[in-house]
């Protein structure tokens, strides 16, 4: 436990230390918030489920920073220090694997935490998004949305031999996932194919648990069970799949 | 001699390449056990494989009582490495380093003094990729030990420090074995292995092909000693009936007498006798240099 809160201490201070990953994370979401806050009339629509563009949206966007570190961030963490020697150091350590992937969902939640908390702020001040219908069901959204969205980084993590792999298919499927998963274009405007497309990804179900209590629609177990089907499934196979060198 | 490490018929192959091909030995508690031998020649398989970072084709393989492969797990709990090809995160300082990796064991003493010791506390706050290659070196080292482990297996520890911080590396490492701990360690610097190893196993392609002390190595292979001085005179032929002379050769001024045992008395007492008193008159050890050569039939470097 010591040593699980020591490595999570140390691999903040590490995600701090390094600007671009930190810029990814924390202003991308941002970027796409004022970009779009600037082509919608901030006035409520069908479309966007009968709220403003930018109620709907802003949650949808915490699912963009889970997303980012999960198909980007940890992927490429992995894939470093495979390829750097990193890895073969630990395991040459009494430092069970467990710990390593634990580690690296309690940072994927203190980030994920640190840029929604900014993404909401910003959003609430810039363009007047109100609070959560259900304040208590989004944070309860929010916690198994970040776990699964680490497994799955950790099982990319584990599969993608290097850096520049990781970082290539990371973000083919951040892009994907981001254009047809909620928040992208609303589903009206999509064509059928888009958006049974999207309905396959992790995302759109990370979107649904944080959105349909902070528009008021209540707790969408649905989501609920397929994240933690995806968890489940992306943790075994990380375990199994997990190379070292 | 209490058993720490058993080596049985180790054998490692990696695709086509045979690394390993036939290797036993065994490792006696608190003594200094070394591996030389020129790169490729298979130590660095045979110390992986001992750490339960490389499972073996065949053999059978004994570290502190535990099968590296199936009890892995609670060997790298007894045991500290440095590893060759590793390295810690970019941006993890010194200290958090030290600071984490004594965290896995409860009971480690305090990483300060190991840091002070591998002269590391100037650096405490450098980030890993702002240290050279010396200091990188230090630091593995410092984390192989940070434990308090039984056994430290050290991966070519000295390559990359400067002669200065070898011989404080030589001497932190006698003292570590002075404490009871057994030290395993891979290398291909012969000064480093006749002078800090009590055993010693010469490695050559795969095999261990001699195993014993340095002067036991040296005795066995090398036991000839050579006595060397210059003269003017022209003939030293009855050089060649003095007891324990066995080779004479000459060239120009510098004369070589090969020979064992009190081979300088009774040289230097024959060339007393005829009046030729060499200012020069010395002897050459031979050294571990002389017992690779012969065991192996090529230097430590003709396979780099």
């Amino acid at each position: 436990m010591r040593t699980l809160l020591k490595l999570s201490w140390i691999e903040v201070k590490l995600f701090v230390r390094e600007p671009v990953t930190m810029v990814f994370t924390f202003a991308l979401p941002l970027i796409f918030l004022f970009v779009l806050g600037g082509v919608f009339k901030n006035m409520p629509s069908e479309e966007f489920r009968n709220a403003k563009p930018m109620d709907y949206y802003t949650p949808a966007y915490i699912g963009l920073v889970i997303a980012s570190i999960g198909l980007v961030g940890l992927p490429v963490h992995f894939a470093k220090y495979r390829e750097r020697g990193v890895l073969r150091r630990f395991r040459a350590s009494p430092l069970p694997l467990w710990t390593i992937f634990g580690s690296q969902v309690l940072v994927s939640l203190i980030i994920a935490s640190l840029g929604g908390i900014l993404l909401v702020a910003v959003s609430m001040m810039a363009f007047d998004v109100k609070f959560p219908e259900s304040p208590a069901l989004v944070l309860a959204g929010f916690l198994p949305s970040v776990i699964a969205f680490a497994a799955i980084g950790t099982l990319l993590g584990a599969l993608l031999p290097t850096t520049r792999a990781a970082q290539g298919l990371g973000l083919i499927l951040f892009i994907v996932m981001m254009m047809l998963s909620g928040s992208g274009p609303p589903p009206e405007v999509m064509s059928d194919v888009m958006v049974k497309t999207g309905q396959v990804m992790p995302l759109y179900y990370v979107t649904r648990l944080i959105q349909d209590p902070w528009l008021g629609f209540g707790w969408n177990w649905d989501a609920f069970m397929v994240l933690a089907g995806v968890t489940l499934a992306a943790s075994l196979a990380s375990l199994r799949l997990f190379r070292w060198e | 001699m209490n058993r720490i490490i058993e080596v049985e018929h180790l054998r490692k192959v990696y695709g086509p390449t045979v690394a390993v091909e036939d290797i036993s030995f065994e490792v006696a508690e608190g003594e200094i056990f070394g591996l030389l031998g020129p790169n490729g020649a298979g130590k660095t398989t045979t110390v992986e494989c001992l750490q339960g970072l490389r499972r073996p084709d065949a053999g059978r393989l004994r570290v502190l009582d535990l099968d590296p492969q199936s009890d892995g797990k609670e060997l790298r709990r007894l045991i500290g490495s440095q590893l060759q090809d590793s390295a810690l995160p970019d941006r993890m300082r010194v200290w958090e380093a030290l600071d984490l990796f004594s965290s896995f064991m409860p009971n480690s003493p305090d990483w300060r003094i190991i840091m002070e010791q591998w002269g590391l506390t100037e650096k405490r706050k450098s980030s890993f990729s702002r240290l050279s290659g010396g200091q990188r070196q230090r630091l593995f080292v410092a984390l192989a030990l940070v434990n308090n482990p039984k056994v430290v297996f050290l991966d070519e520890m000295t390559s990359g420090l400067d002669p200065a911080a070898r011989h404080t590396a030589w001497g932190l490492i006698r003292a570590i074995r002075d404490r009871g701990t057994t030290v395993v360690m891979v290398t291909h610097f012969m000064d480093e292995a006749e002078r800090l190893c009590d055993r010693l196993g010469i490695v050559d392609s795969g095999r261990l092909t001699a195993l014993d002390t340095p002067q036991g190595l040296i005795a066995t292979y090398a036991g000839q000693v050579r006595v060397i001085f210059s003269t003017d005179h022209a003939d030293l032929s009855w050089l060649q009936n003095v007891p324990n002379v066995s080779l004479v050769s000459r060239h120009g001024q510098r004369v070589e007498v090969e020979g064992s045992g009190p081979v300088l008395a009774r040289v230097a007492a024959a060339l007393v006798e005829r009046g030729i008193l060499p200012a020069d008159l010395r002897l050459e050890q031979p050294s571990l240099e002389d017992v690779f050569l012969s065991i192996t039939g090529h230097t430590i470097q003709d396979q780099d």
